[in-house]
């Protein structure tokens, strides 16, 4: 929604009693809120939180027993229950916040960091989705745009012998074209021949997959000497994303790579001509021809921009994460992550900043909490695609808390 | 950000060709003998680079055959330069046809493919032994899960619904049929819950997509999601610690049919498959029966063209879709059980392997057809057998080109280079009784 398509419900009526007039506004206002989208995506925050709460305890074996003798001693069961799932939150927010077991300041925020560190290739996509949701476009090629520029940008950083400055920029830039060049074919299709890009991402997506998949297995690409694992050699030192906050933190500079692209998307959106373009096309894509805009280009465009995005998280994984050398899920999850991200987030920038920073905080927590707890990382998909999908429906989520619905526009 | 959470406009919504952008000219003439003139050169060129020279047997008989064909024993390279040249005078035709601006017939591509697979394999498997009927006849299964998944994808997209869930309706299928069949001790049960988990899946792609207006392919898409979600964390928690008594169910076995199975070289490839592969010759068949010749196959195309105008007649449209991809999702459901039953027995992470995206490709190479997209999932197994089979022989093809294949294959389709694929006209568009 745009922010034009809030409900206008809160012009005072004319001619009534000034108290009436502010009785009626506090009213619509709270009826607002009650309707709003705000709300409803926060109820579906936690909606998908207890769904996900409802599975810790019904796998935990303390529930299961004491849910045996549940009318004898009820007060087991819900101990258990509460224990099972106040456990695994709170091993979640130990490993992505704050480890308040821990003396040392230092190793306490440490979580945090690696928080930020899973955050950083997901703004990245969430931002290259996004981008080319404004301009109607579903690009679900982020694993292949990721796959394919992390080949690149890791052919150049163990091939290549080169200074850092010149080297770790190469590389960086290398798979960032590789990407938009993956990204790009689609948005070139669609812009010749109208192929819908769903279609064509999807399958290079494969494409892809396979091309680097037969990189691994060339010497003169992106083989090991000797080995008959499907991995590349590690990175050069010199083409490794340095730390922001030295050796201790896994934090690298990825992350601010992040955050300077949200800035740069931001700008390009709602700053540039070319934002406007890409807006126009997405808002109706015939309106912006009759005005002259030329629609295939700026398809093709977006396209690129949005592959080079999903480039710079798979560098970021190549470069930064894991540099010991490029395999075949070096992304991680991430393409698909990037969706869920980009529509948490309203395809706006900050909104994929904040998203980011919630899904990295999930998987950073996530992982404590299968380690600890011995709850499998993969409930942190399951959340994460109920949120998605309870957000998607608004409607849905004012009908199960009874909430008013929202008035016709 | 109207795209995401508002209706989607006839332009936003389904798989449908951009009609923005869209070229209107009509270039479909010249496609076939281009096609075909490409790749003869390309075999012309293969051959020219490498020349094999030696025997090339192709095995037509079975183990156990009651009447055993001899073997077909043919030089090499001859035979490889006479397919050439069978592949040229088929390009010609084509292009005489071109030329007097005659309709291409439909055998021309079909014998063209024969040609060039034939001359393609006695290259590659010089001095070799080709088995017909492994070939094939693996080609088959592993088509199962991709023409149940296509067809669920026909029915849905045919009543207007897209469904990117394929792959989910599968993964959900197999763990089903693996917990199922292992509790019950009956595969046979693991297959009915294999179509009632597709179906689950289905309801909710259902509740989102025509109740509640959102994007289909974005209901798909995390539908996709959340199922590995589901099912990665249930294999993790439940499945694993009890793998005895929750993931170890019997598969199902091949069985041949008496008197069909016994038929040379056909018997073998199609009637000596397990039991899933006979039920899902007769989906295809009243699938592609049903959606042509029969009152409800009216009613889902009209539901899945002009909405309005089926609203009109009386046709109850969400209701018909709603229906149209519960069926649909426990057809696609049903493949779900070859991972876990047929190909390996119990359960694994992600089993299916983006299978429900190829069975996807599958519905738009098959135009939205019953039988062509069973016939397109087909050509996709083979296309997969084809790498197994030739890797084991040692083809100088890389496998990962040949695996390659069904998704640029796509790519070209939905490009328009193999024939344009238009989807229902009112595919992916929610419809909202005024």
């Amino acid at each position: 929604m745009t922010d034009t398509e809030k409900p206008q419900s809160d012009k005072p009526a004319p001619d009534v009693d000034p108290h009436d007039a502010r009785a009626e506004r506090s009213r619509s206002l709270l009826r607002e809120i009650a309707s709003g989208d705000a709300l409803a995506g926060v109820l579906a925050v936690l909606l998908a939180i207890f769904v996900g709460s409802v599975m810790i305890a019904a796998i935990d074996e303390g529930v299961r027993e004491t849910a045996g003798y549940l009318t004898a001693r009820p007060s087991d069961f819900f101990t258990a229950v509460w224990e099972a799932i106040s456990g695994a939150y709170s091993a979640m927010f130990r490993g992505a916040i704050f480890n308040y077991n821990l003396t040392e300041p230092a190793q306490q925020w440490r979580p945090l960091t690696e928080t930020l560190k899973f955050a950083g290739p997901l703004i990245l996509g969430g931002l290259g989705v996004g981008l080319a949701f404004r301009a109607s476009l579903f690009n679900i090629g982020g694993r292949g745009q990721m796959l394919v520029a992390g080949g690149a940008a890791g052919w150049v950083g163990f091939q290549v012998d080169l200074p850092m400055v010149v080297h770790l920029p190469l590389a960086v830039l290398v798979g960032m074209a590789a990407g938009a060049l993956w990204g790009g074919l689609a948005g070139l299709l669609k812009a010749r021949t109208g192929a819908h890009e769903v279609i064509v991402t999807i399958m290079l997506n494969y494409v892809g997959y396979y091309l680097l998949f037969w990189a691994l297995t060339k010497e003169w690409l992106l083989k090991t000497p000797g080995s008959v694992n499907p991995k590349s050699p590690p990175m050069k030192d010199s083409a490794v994303l340095p730390d922001v906050l030295g050796e201790r933190f896994n934090l690298h500079f990825g992350f601010v790579l992040a955050l300077l692209a949200v800035g740069v998307a931001w700008w390009l959106l709602n700053r540039s001509t070319l934002g406007y373009r890409i807006r126009a096309v997405g808002e109706n894509p015939h309106a912006a021809r009759a005005s002259g805009i030329n629609v295939g280009r700026t398809y093709t465009v977006v396209m690129m921009i949005a592959g080079s995005l999903l480039g710079l998280a798979g560098v970021n994984q190549v470069l930064g994460t894991v540099p010991s050398g490029v395999s075949l899920d070096l992304d991680a999850g991430i393409g698909f992550d990037a969706i869920t991200v980009a529509l948490l987030g309203r395809s706006r920038p900050l909104g994929i900043l904040a998203a980011g920073l919630l899904f990295g905080a999930f998987k950073a927590g996530g992982f404590t909490m299968q380690t600890s707890e011995n709850i499998s990382v993969d409930l942190v998909l399951v959340v994460q695609s109920l949120i998605v999908l309870f957000l998607a429906a608004p409607p849905l989520v004012r009908a199960i808390f009874r909430l008013p619905a929202q008035e016709a526009k | 950000m109207s795209t995401v959470t508002d209706t989607p406009t006839p332009d936003s919504g389904g798989l449908a060709a951009d009609t923005a952008v869209a070229p209107t000219r009509k270039a479909g003439a010249r496609k076939l003998p281009i096609a075909l003139g490409v790749l003869t050169a390309l075999l012309a060129g293969i051959l020219l680079r490498s020349a094999h020279s030696g025997d090339t047997t192709f095995q037509l008989a079975a183990e156990s055959d009651f009447v055993t064909l001899p073997d077909i024993v043919v030089p090499s390279g001859p035979t490889a330069w006479v397919m050439v040249v069978v592949c040229l005078a088929l390009t010609a035709e084509a292009v005489r046809r071109m030329l007097a601006h005659v309709r291409q017939p439909g055998w021309i591509p079909i014998v063209f493919a024969i040609a060039w697979m034939t001359g393609f394999l006695s290259w590659a498997a010089a001095d070799g032994r080709i088995r017909l009927v492994s070939l094939l006849g693996g080609a088959v299964a592993l088509a199962i899960p991709l023409v149940f998944g296509a067809l669920g994808g026909v029915l849905g997209e045919r009543a207007g619904v897209v469904n990117i869930a394929i792959e989910g309706q599968l993964l959900l299928g197999a763990f089903a049929a693996a917990i199922t069949a292992s509790t019950t001790g009956s595969p046979w049960a693991g297959l009915v819950a294999a179509a009632v988990a597709g179906a689950l899946v289905a309801l909710v792609l259902g509740l989102f997509a025509i109740t509640y207006f959102v994007d289909q392919v974005i209901v798909g898409v995390v539908l996709n999601v959340l199922v590995v979600g589901l099912t990665n964390f249930m294999f993790r928690q439940v499945l694993t610690p009890n793998a005895e008594s929750l993931n170890s169910p019997e598969r199902l076995r091949a069985f041949p049919i008496p008197v069909l199975g016994d038929i040379p070289l056909i018997g073998p490839i199609l009637f000596r498959q397990t039991p899933l592969v006979y039920v899902l010759y007769a989906v295809v068949a009243i699938v592609a029966y049903a959606l042509y010749r029969t009152r409800w196959g009216l009613r889902v195309r009209a539901v899945g063209e002009h909405p309005k105008a089926a609203d009109t007649v009386g046709i109850k449209v969400n209701r018909t879709r709603y229906r149209t991809i519960l069926l649909a999702g426990a057809i696609a459901g049903l493949g779900g059980a070859y991972f876990s039953l047929v190909s390996v027995a119990g359960f694994n992470r992600e089993m299916t392997g983006g299978a429900g995206y190829i069975a996807l490709a599958a519905v738009i190479f098959g135009k939205w057809d019953p039988i062509r997209a069973t016939l397109a999932a087909l050509l996709f197994g083979f296309a997969t057998n084809l790498q197994g089979v030739l890797s084991a022989i040692g083809s100088p093809v890389p496998s990962q080109f040949m695996l390659m294949l069904p998704y640029l294959v796509t790519i070209l389709a939905v490009a328009g280079l193999v024939g344009r694929s238009r989807p229902p006209a009112a595919d992916g568009v929610p419809y909202r009784q005024q």
